[in-house]
């Protein structure tokens, strides 16, 4: 779908980039100044890479041995940026048909239908200035979606809101990933969107791209914490709702060879749900502990051991098809005896897997793959 | 009030002086938009220098700007030569000449707050229109033009009011002829020249001062519903 294998140079950067994606949801994740804007303007067409080829679907975006160098206008790729970008002159409803009446793009997609699905019904004849930062993000996105893209740019939408405007917004991208139908390339620095939205994970760092691929493989791997940041370590599972305890407010989650229970989710018996836990959260015992108030304990196998200098250890643990992380220190790696193919027995508090890790995005099966 | 009534003579020179700034305005607004833009937005070799003769005719003696005219666009001047020869138009002590001179001494009035006011528009502004398909005319004509008509509005009336009160470029260039070239402001010279003109300045002081006071009002009337429109509320 979107095949990138470029170099380029900006400022003080050298950027050196290459990845492919089969389409749904690609996450461009890294640290701030690690090139992801500079990377999406050069997909976009707005900054020309040195040298190397981008193309999607069919189409040869750039190319530097051809000289072929397709303009922004011919690129039909819907740029969401992140200071959102709104025409300060128009209204709500000319900005979203923007594309129609100024970029001469017919458009497949029906203006109800995306107003409907982006919420903006209340807010056709208003100004930019007089809408909230969220509210903008979402006409934003809307006018990127009205220009008939073959693919879509979301450049850290949500950076500059504040966490009430995000958990706002957050639904909203939820459904567009499902619904939308093209694909998408979501820029963030942040790991929780990240697992929450995407299928294929790209990793930047310091303008270089060391890893990508299927997101949960890529969130389990211990060899790019510097990367996707120690502290938020995590692995992301998948699985389907059993049943929802009323009473006490509880959700199971069946992720094939384990039953997790973790706090009310809004959803039914039969949703395919997305969970992260970070490898924080989660100890490690060699036999069952008792008298315990931890209601996610199972057993599992394993998998690796990150060899490391520091206090701590990144322990993968297979549970049925499922990858779960743990960070413990080497000191208890070395007292318990842990090697791989041990059978352990994992514990996770339920309250650790707090609201904004789940999802009710597309099941992690069918993934793309590298 | 007798004395308020304005003479044929000095009706002449009203509408005269109306239709050299009127036509000063229409031929050098769009290229004082042009420059301005061009100024704003790009950096190329020799800006410095397009900056400096742009702004030359604010800084020269206006009577050096009118001599220059003169010598370029005269009879024998190689510009006047070549327009008579080619396309049979003169600027030579007409009402057209009193236009030029009058549009040259505007322009770096006008360049100056419009280059201002297209520096003020975002510039990422134009990617995001050329991002959903709009060519760079149509970004320019349809996200910046508007954002930055206040500016290119102050920029237009200074411009006026400097074309209706040019004087110096305009009596070296096309000299004071009655009908033809003696706009307000020279007609107020001559009448100050006449031991009994006294009173013909006075009246025509009245007037410039109050067509200068409209163009003030009317301008900043325009404005306000220019930055209500792009301030917010309603379409």
């Amino acid at each position: 779908m979107l095949d990138v294998d470029i170099t380029g140079r900006l400022g003080a950067l050298d950027l050196q980039a290459r990845f492919a994606s089969e389409g749904g949801v690609t996450s461009l994740f890294g640290q701030s100044g690690s090139g992801k804007t500079t990377l999406t303007n050069m997909i976009a067409g707005l900054t020309r890479p040195t040298t190397g080829r981008i193309t999607l679907g069919d189409t040869v975006l750039f190319d530097s041995e051809q000289g072929t160098d397709l303009p922004v206008q011919a690129r039909r790729i819907g740029h969401v940026f992140q200071d959102a970008r709104l025409f300060p002159h128009l209204s709500v409803k000319s900005n979203l048909t923007y594309a129609r009446w100024a970029g001469r793009r017919e458009g497949t997609r029906d203006l109800n239908e995306v107003v409907d699905l982006l919420g903006l019904r209340h807010l056709m004849s208003r100004k930019p200035d007089t809408l909230s930062g969220g509210e903008r993000q979402r006409v934003a996105i809307g006018r990127a979606l009205l220009s008939d893209p073959r693919l879509l740019i979301m450049d850290e939408p949500l950076a500059n809101l504040d966490q009430a405007r995000r958990n706002d917004i957050l639904p909203y991208l939820d459904r567009l990933c499902v619904e939308a139908g093209i694909p998408i390339l979501y820029v963030s620095h942040s790991i929780e969107e990240v697992a929450r939205l995407s299928n294929t994970l790209v990793i930047l760092s310091d303008g270089q791209t060391p890893a990508y691929g299927p997101v949960a493989e890529m969130l389990a791997r211990t060899d790019l914490g510097r990367a996707t940041g120690r502290h938020e370590a995590g692995a992301l599972v998948s699985g389907t709702v059993v049943r929802v305890d009323t009473q006490w407010g509880l959700t199971h989650v069946d992720i094939g060879g384990a039953v997790l229970q973790i706090p009310d989710m809004a959803a039914i018996s039969g949703d395919k749900v997305r969970l992260r836990i970070r490898a924080r959260d989660v100890a490690l015992a060699t036999e069952p502990p008792r008298g315990l108030s931890i209601r996610n304990v199972f057993e599992a196998d394993v998998k690796s051991i990150s060899e490391e200098t520091g206090p701590y250890a990144e322990i993968l643990c297979s549970v049925g098809e499922q990858t779960i992380r743990a960070r413990i220190t080497r000191a208890s790696v070395t007292d318990l005896d842990l090697m791989p193919g041990k059978s352990v027995t994992v514990l996770i508090k339920s309250v650790a897997i707090d609201r904004r890790q789940r999802s009710p995005g597309q099941p992690l099966s069918n993934e793309v793959s590298l | 009030m007798d004395f308020l009534t304005l003479q044929p003579a000095e009706w002449q020179a009203l509408l005269l002086t109306l239709k050299v700034a009127f036509a000063a305005l229409l031929v050098v607004l769009p290229l004082a938009i042009l420059v301005a833009y061009v100024l704003a937005r790009y950096r190329f070799p020799g800006h410095g220098m397009v900056n400096a003769l742009v702004h030359l005719p604010l800084v020269l003696p206006p009577v050096v700007t009118g001599y220059v005219l003169l010598l370029m666009f005269g009879r024998k001047g190689p510009v006047g030569a070549f327009l008579a020869d080619n396309f049979g138009i003169s600027f030579a002590f007409n009402w057209m000449g009193a236009a030029l001179a009058a549009g040259v001494m505007a322009f770096p009035l006008m360049v100056r707050p419009i280059r201002l006011s297209f520096e003020a528009v975002d510039p990422k502004l134009e990617d995001a229109a050329k991002s959903l398909g709009a060519y760079r005319i149509v970004a320019f004509l349809t996200i910046t033009l508007p954002l930055a008509l206040p500016g290119i509005l102050g920029g237009a009336i200074l411009g006026f009011a400097k074309a209706m009160g040019e004087f110096g470029a305009t009596i070296t260039f096309v000299s004071n002829i009655p009908g033809e070239t003696r706009t307000l402001a020279l007609a107020i010279y001559t009448a100050t020249q006449s031991p009994s003109g006294d009173v013909a300045a006075f009246r025509m002081t009245l007037v410039a001062t109050f067509v200068a006071f409209a163009a003030l009002i009317a301008s900043e009337l325009l404005a306000r519903r220019l930055r209500r429109g792009i301030g917010g509320g309603h379409a």
